[in-house]
Formats: structure tokens, sequence, C-alpha cells
């Protein structure tokens, strides 16, 4: 079947088959791997996406289903060279070791800063209690994500 | 790799276009909603179908929750988010909150819905016992009409329901009724796990005594269990520890728990009556507090 979608604001078709992941349509059809395959049981959340504009595990939704929607990958954040506030806090803060579980954690955190520009580290917890991470404790991930709140709240009063 | 096995994919536009499909296609087919339950159980080759529909654009039909004088009505494709950012569900229903705040997790939540959650029909499943907690009834919608059955009725077994093949689940009411509250506790093994057991309980009271109760119990039956004997033994009476710890006992002994990875059957029990009388007692709470 024929799928039609925009992924990170450029529309693509492609020819595929309707049990196509939509984790496997990102990374083996258009080679965007900066979204990670992970757990296959949504456990993990490593595999997080947006689909029109909402955080969702992408080896949970087939990709038919994303056709017609909008899809943004972790590829999507940064602009024109820049990276998003949430990217930079990752680095600033060592909010990774391994990396794996980073494109779903930056994913979701950023969906959170969109809904909730100050989160407690409560809420911040809560909101990657779907993703699993086993370097960093977490710790330094909530850390992270206060960090682009911050810069964030900084932007906007300067 | 995980991946289903070969399906046709199709997608509905509107109820008319599902129940159309459904028509045509009959036992074969499949409706995904959310897809949090099915897809895991396709991938695992539990669950396969020649066809699966896509109804995630009746989403705007379907998806709504709306609060009348008698009765809350949900539309089946709200979302568990959804449920858990409604103020006026809370405030009639604080059961929600606590139940959605156990299911999965936010991403998850994201995406899963009430219809989806019941039509699965898991004998673990959370919304199915917070809707048998509430005494919900289901509207199922085929081509000759609408018609309604109540929760006992709508699952008839571990995955099955009374949703005909060419039927759809579009509607979950709860009845509204003042002088109550209630609540939700699970047990699981880590968090957002299926329960190991879990229990709602719905309370009104009519001054100083009980006027109705309600409990539904998850993954200690072949379905969600409502012990209607609980309500028997609790009508008319004052509330007390000593009256929530009977009819957890009560819950214990007609529960019918399995041993499994969960736990064993004795222990289920345990908690079953455990449950049953820390979420009636927090009803009684509620109610003082005015929530």
């Amino acid at each position: 079947m024929q799928v039609s979608m925009t992924v990170n604001g450029a529309p693509v078709t492609e020819e595929i088959e309707g049990r196509m992941l939509l984790v496997h349509f990102l990374r083996d059809q258009l080679r965007l791997t900066g979204t990670h395959w992970g757990c296959d049981t949504s456990n993990c959340g490593t595999c997080v996406v947006w689909m029109d504009g909402e955080p969702v595990k992408s080896c949970t939704v087939l990709a038919a289903m994303a056709g017609g929607r909008e899809v943004r990958t972790v590829e999507g954040l940064e602009q024109d060279g820049v990276l998003d506030p949430v990217q930079q806090g990752f680095m600033e803060c060592h909010g990774l070791q391994c990396g794996f579980c980073t494109p779903g954690m930056i994913m979701t955190a950023r969906a959170l800063l969109d809904r909730n520009p100050d989160p407690s580290d409560g809420e911040i917890r809560e909101a990657i209690s779907g993703q699993i991470c086993r370097c960093t404790g977490y710790t330094t991930i909530v850390r992270s994500v206060k960090w682009a709140a911050a810069y964030e709240a900084a932007q906007v009063t300067s | 790799m995980q991946v289903p096995a070969p399906f046709e994919y199709a997608r509905a536009g509107n109820v008319a276009e599902a129940i159309g499909l459904l028509e045509r296609l009959g036992s074969s087919a499949k409706l995904v909603a959310g897809g949090h339950s099915l897809l895991p159980m396709m991938k695992l080759r539990l669950a396969n179908f020649e066809y699966l529909i896509d109804i995630n654009d009746l989403h705007g039909e379907l998806g709504y929750i709306t609060v009348a004088s008698d009765q809350i009505r949900i539309g089946a494709m709200t979302r568990h988010r959804e449920l858990l950012e409604s103020a006026p569900l809370l405030a009639a229903f604080p059961i929600f909150r606590d139940a959605e705040h156990v299911i999965a997790d936010p991403v998850v939540r994201n995406r899963g819905t009430l219809g989806g959650s019941l039509c699965q029909a898991d004998p673990s499943e959370d919304l199915s016992a917070v809707c048998t907690t509430l005494d919900a009834s289901c509207v199922i919608q085929g081509s000759g009409g609408q018609r309604v059955v109540s929760m006992a009725e709508f699952h008839r077994g571990p995955y099955e329901t009374a949703v005909g093949d060419d039927e759809l689940l579009i509607e979950i009411r709860l009845p509204l009724r003042a002088g109550g509250s209630s609540a939700y506790e699970k047990v699981e093994r880590r968090a957002g796990d299926w329960a190991v057991v879990s229990c709602g309980a719905a309370l009104w009271m009519d001054g100083g005594t009980i006027a109705e109760a309600r409990v539904g119990l998850a993954a200690v039956g072949p379905n969600t269990t409502g012990i209607p004997a609980i309500g028997e033994l609790l009508r008319g009476k004052a509330p007390s520890d000593e009256l929530f710890r009977e009819a957890g006992a009560l819950a214990s002994s007609s529960c019918s728990p399995v041993t499994d990875l969960r736990g064993t059957e004795e222990y289920k029990r345990h908690l079953a009556g455990e449950l049953t009388r820390r979420t009636l007692s927090t009803c009684v709470a509620r109610i003082k507090q005015g929530v």
C-alpha cells in the first residue's frame, strides 16, 4: 500500500506493507536513524516521536496509521544548525551517557515544556515515566530538562 | 524484530463507514483504535486478522465527554489523556484520576482509548474495573441501530465482548447521583504494568448511613468482577473500619483469582480484600472532604 505523511515538515510518500511499524518506516525506509528501536513492547520509550504534536511510541503505531499526519523526530528539533534548548540541556547537564534512550527522552521532554514551561521535578519524572534509562539514574535527565526550561524562561524575559 | 503477521490495512472515516467495512469483511477484520494492547498481541501472534480497520479518524465523532444532570456520556474514542484532563469527569468521579495515573505511562495514554480498553476485555484491564464500579452501560452500534448493555453483559469472558462482528462500541454512559465519591487502587509489579490485583469502589451516603456501594475488581476472574453482595452488606449501615473489613473479606472469598507469574491465588485474595477495604474507606473520607 501507499502511505503519505509529513515528516519533519517535508511531505513523504512511500510504498509499504500494511504491517510495517512507524519506527521501522522512519529508520529503514526514510533512514532517519535518530529514532531508536528498543524493547518492541512499548515499555522502554526510546522510539518516541511526535504524531500531530503528541509523543507516541513508534514501535506500537503502524506506519499506515501515521498516514495523513505530521510526524516529528529528533532530527527535526535542530533549526538552522542551532540545537533545541532541550538538546543543549542534555549536553550541559550530562543528560546522557550511552545515548540509547536519548532521542525518546528529548522528544518527550520537548513536548512537556511546550505544554508546561516550568515543570517541577515530579512533573518531569512523571512525563518520562514511560521511558527507561539505564545509565543516568534519571537525575541528570531531570536536571537537563530543568536547564532547558530555565534557558527558555530567560530568553522570554530578555 | 517483532512485527505482526501480514494483513490488509483499511481506514474508516466515520462510524457508518466503519460498520460498512465490518459488514463486508466480517470476522476476518478487527478494529484498531489506540492499538497499544492490540498491536503488541499481534506482534506476538496471539492475535491475527486478515484486515485491520483503523478508526482513529473517528476521534472527531467519538471523542467527547458530555456531562448532563443524570449521566456522563463518554465517546468510545476518548483517549486516556483526555479522561485524565477532564475536570468535570474527575470532579464527578475521582476514581478516574486514581486509575488513569496507574494505567501504563503518559505516552501510551496519549494513544489508548476508553472504548479500546473495554473491547480488549483483558481480565486485568483497569478502565473495565472503573466502568464496572460506576455501573456503566455500553452503547453498541450496528447497521440496524443501537443497543445498550450493562458492563456485566458487555464482557463475555477473557478477550470476548458482546460487540458483534459487524458492530462498534460507540459510547459509555455513567449514571450520576449526588452524595457519593469513588476511588481506585492497584498493586502492580512495576510502574505501568498490568495489575496483580486492582480495585475500584464507589459509595453514596444518605445522612449517616450508606445509601449504595459498588466495587469492581480486576485480575481476579475471567473479567472484571463486581460483587453485588458487598452493596447488599453495606446498604443502610453506618461506615466503619469493621464494616469495610467485612466487605473486604467478602471480596476476598467471592473472587476467583488464579496463581500465575504475577502472584499466588492466596496473595491475590488477600489483595482483593485489602484493596476493597481501602478504596471503600477512601470513598467515605472523600465524601467528608467534599471531593
